[in-house]
């Protein structure tokens, strides 16, 4: 029953970190039109600004907001030299060009921090157990990052819903004229969107660095993961991104727990350690091949695409 | 087709013929880095011209086409595990798994179009390596060690390094071969109009889906006879063959060589591997350069290398 | 009475707030030519997308020569006799011409999952091809790339190409949208020979060409058709008049 509760927040921690790099994924593509692969490299570059900082100022809480600021100028700073020339362009052109950005970040990176992953302590602050009912006890840093990861959706859906910004991103990027009718500049709302996105993408990053090693190519495993989470909940949909993170997020984990007792009960011992594993990660591709089977639109698209 | 003279053919010619000569060279300089290098090129390009047959021609951008260069190389390797060592059935279930794997993969993923589909052929391909990394038995993460190639009863020896080489090469240029027929036939044209324009194709009476999907298969199966050769010459499989950057790499050699024409995955498999390796031999940190490089070549080259001769030609 | 061709009952589609087909009902008779006019914006595309099953309707019924069609994709009725030609052209860009009108006489001969044959070298595919490009005048420009065609080719072309699949029904989409006058003549001549051999519903702007050609009119107007008759009942009726034709005297001449 322990173990149920805290592999089910888990799962919801998790979820809510996919979240976030979906939701910089689906704003991204829906206003501008712009499929980012390297958008991993700006959970990857959170992470590694995190344990960077962390370790000069000492500071956890400065660490990662200094991270954040980071990542954020990152972001506009690759948008405005490189990734603005791509829109109006082939998604194709856009997965190849972002694709050798995953290349140069991953050996920039390389060069930088050297090929050894980094470690990011926490301070003990978030490291005691909380007691959220009685008798259950959960790390008081994994309570923070569902606290400041739903803050964060929560406030995503209040911008997205309430504001006007909001509503040309549901719009879509179809409405580029309306856009510019209302008298916004759009470059500039362009690369804001996209330095938004990088630092959910960051954020996302930091948040879950203490927990996973700070490492190469920590992106890329995760960003295939956004990307399921999208087909699954739906095209351009962030609604549909968020519960299909929750619900990607608690079955990933969930399985990862519980399948291989669950496999042993009715395999043999051989079998069920050599299929457990494997079947482990084919859940979620399994989720979504059924999802693409029965409902190609995802689970709840977006009505105007 | 290209019968005419002019600068793409003569270039792919010479390209070619160079690929023919190599093991000459090989044999008078010595050189033997080279001859197994350009095995390596020549097995990648055919797994870049079947990659060429859905992107190219058919319009499918496939972000998961190397899943099948894991599944060719680890049927011979798991069958190779438990004693099977006869290229007579490697190569055959290589080819028939693949097949199967692009058959599922295909049919859901292509009721998706766009980036979409880029995303899922992606994500099917990663759960493709996750499932390798999961199998202990055959080595998980670690990979699969390959002790004896495989056997073809003395026909030929794949062990001999020329013999395999020229095995390679045979199979590269038989599906170039059949390509190049396959896209000027019936279904070539099919699959070419749906690139085109699949709303005309459907008003016209064509079932698109069917078609996209028997191309898909194909281009799969091809891809998993590239992949049962490249396990052949490592001597080992790992799911790191099939981890998405190098379904990555097989795109950057297809655009580089430019899409849809026929040689175009030959020549830009070798010059982007080339690249590679002359890169790397000067800089350990070679994919600062050839990340960026990438970027300019989407931004500025249109239409890739043959692309690019081609303009010479028209002048 | 014989049965009608196209049999149209009910048809509704709504985007959102717009009901784009409001309930609408109607009959093309065998070898007649019917004619829907309407205002822009009138819902005459989204009626003809409904009927050849690239958009699908929210009710209703469609039928072809009493077998309903109304759930069946496009390629399934282009196979059972329903060709059409789009507003905005839209054919293989690059292709020849030839190789447009050939592939649309392909799908229509047998399956094509043929490897090896070179399809360009079909005699049968290519002599029918050619046949269609003479009906439509560009038998000279058959090797032509599509994206070098001017304007007016490209809509003869699109006709060429319906044509290949030798349809029952013919629905052509403002096939003179944007041609000139010569290029309007030539076309409504080619569309009055064809009317002998094909039954045709014609979506059109040209009230010259429309009156000059059709057995019968339908008035689409927001959506819902307010008269459906002869030509001369049409040119009389009060409220389309009022809705489309408005107060200024448009020309109809007899042809």
């Amino acid at each position: 029953m322990l173990l149920l509760v805290e592999q089910v927040l888990n799962g919801l921690q998790f979820g809510l970190l996919l979240f976030l790099l979906a939701a910089g994924l689906t704003l991204v593509f829906g206003i501008m039109d712009l499929v980012n692969l390297a958008h991993g490299s700006f959970y990857m570059m959170g992470a590694y600004f995190a344990a960077t900082f962390v370790a000069w100022t000492g500071s956890f809480v400065l660490g990662a907001v200094l991270a954040l600021g980071a990542t954020l100028v990152l972001g506009i700073v690759l948008e405005f030299v490189a990734l603005r020339h791509l829109y109006g362009r082939d998604h194709l052109d856009h997965v190849l060009a972002t694709f050798g950005l995953i290349l140069f970040f991953n050996e920039a990176v390389r060069l930088i921090w050297g090929p050894a992953g980094l470690a990011l302590p926490l301070p003990s602050w978030l490291t005691v157990p909380v007691q959220i009912f009685p008798g259950i006890y959960y790390p008081a840093y994994r309570l923070a990052i569902i606290t400041v990861a739903l803050a964060v959706a929560l406030l995503l859906y209040l911008g997205v819903m309430r504001t006007r910004i909001g509503m040309l991103i549901r719009a879509g990027a179809s409405n580029r004229e309306m856009i510019g009718a209302l008298g916004i500049n759009i470059k500039l709302l362009y690369t804001l969107v996209f330095g938004l996105g990088a630092a959910l993408a960051g954020l996302a990053g930091l948040m879950q660095a203490p927990i996973l090693t700070v490492q190469i190519g920590m992106g890329e495993n995760i960003l295939i993961l956004a990307f399921v989470v999208i087909v699954i909940g739906g095209i351009g949909s962030i609604r549909g991104a968020f519960l299909a993170a929750i619900f990607v997020g608690l079955i990933d984990t969930l399985g990862r727990a519980f399948l291989p007792d669950l496999l042993r009960q009715v395999l043999s011992g051989a079998a069920a350690s050599t299929a457990a594993p494997a079947l482990s990660s084919m859940m979620i591709y399994l989720l979504m091949a059924i999802v693409l089977v029965l409902r190609p639109e995802g689970l709840f698209p977006a009505g105007n695409r | 087709m290209k019968t005419t003279l002019n600068v793409p053919s003569a270039a792919a010619a010479l390209v070619v013929a160079g690929l023919v000569l190599l093991p000459l060279y090989s044999q008078l300089t010595g050189n033997i880095f080279v001859l197994t290098l350009f095995t390596r090129i020549v097995i990648l390009a055919l797994a870049a011209a079947s990659l060429n047959l859905i992107m190219g021609y058919g319009g499918m951008m496939s972000f998961g086409h190397a899943a099948y260069l894991g599944i060719g190389g680890y049927a011979v390797g798991i069958l190779a595990q438990e004693g099977f060592g006869s290229g007579f059935l490697q190569f055959p279930v290589a080819l028939a798994a693949s097949a199967l794997f692009a058959l599922v993969i295909g049919a859901l993923s292509l009721r998706t179009r766009g980036v979409y589909f880029i995303m899922i052929t992606l994500a099917f391909a990663q759960m493709a390596y996750y499932v390798a990394s999961g199998l202990a038995r055959y080595g998980g993460d670690d990979g699969l060690t390959i002790y004896n190639r495989s056997d073809f009863a003395g026909l030929i020896n794949l062990s001999d390094r020329v013999q395999f080489y020229y095995l390679c090469l045979a199979c590269l240029l038989g599906v170039v071969l059949l390509i190049w027929r396959i896209v000027n036939s019936r279904f070539g044209l099919v699959v070419q109009g749906l690139r085109s324009n699949e709303q005309r194709m459907q008003a016209i009476g064509f079932p698109a889906k069917r078609y996209k999907l028997v191309c898909f298969v194909i281009a799969g199966t091809l891809c998993g006879l590239a992949g049962a050769l490249l396990a052949n010459n490592t001597d080992f499989v790992s799911p790191a063959v099939m981890y998405w950057t190098r379904s990555g790499d097989l795109m950057v050699m297809v655009i580089l060589g430019g899409m849809g024409s026929l040689f175009g995955p030959v020549i830009g498999a070798v010059v982007y591997l080339v690249l590679e390796e002359l890169l790397s031999q000067v800089t350990e940190y070679w994919a600062l350069i050839m990340g960026p490089l990438l970027l300019l070549i989407v931004l500025f080259g249109r239409g890739g290398i043959m692309g690019l001769l081609g303009r010479f030609s028209r002048g | 009475m014989a049965e009608p061709l196209l049999c149209v009952k009910d048809l509704v589609r709504r985007f959102g707030g717009i009901t784009a087909t409001d309930r609408v009902s109607l009959d093309v008779a065998q070898g007649e030519l019917h004619a829907i006019i309407g205002p822009n914006g009138a819902g005459k595309t989204t009626l003809i997308s409904q009927l050849t099953g690239h958009l699908a309707p929210d009710s209703g019924s469609i039928s072809l020569a009493g077998r309903d069609i109304t759930h069946l994709p496009a390629w399934r009725r282009s196979a059972l006799g329903l060709a059409r030609s789009f507003q905005v052209t839209s054919l293989l860009l690059d292709f020849t011409a030839a190789d447009n009108v050939a592939l649309a006489a392909q799908a229509h001969d047998g399956h094509s999952f043929r490897f090896l044959g070179d399809a360009r070298k079909e005699r049968g595919l290519r002599d029918q091809a050619l046949a269609a490009l003479q009906r439509v005048g560009l038998a000279e420009r058959a090797h032509v790339l599509v994206s070098r065609l001017s304007h007016g080719e490209q809509r003869e072309l699109e006709l060429a190409v319906a044509l290949a699949t030798r349809p029952q029904l013919l629905l052509l989409d403002e096939p003179m949208a944007g041609l000139g006058v010569t290029e309007s003549a030539r076309m409504v001549t080619l569309l009055r020979e064809l009317r002998k051999e094909v039954t045709i519903v014609l979506v059109e702007h040209d009230m010259e060409a429309v009156f000059a050609l059709a057995d019968r009119i339908s008035v689409l107007v927001y959506g819902r058709v307010i008269a459906s008759g002869a030509p001369s009942e049409i040119r009389q009726n009060e409220e389309v008049k009022r809705a489309y034709l408005g107060d200024q005297h448009v020309v109809v001449r007899h042809a």
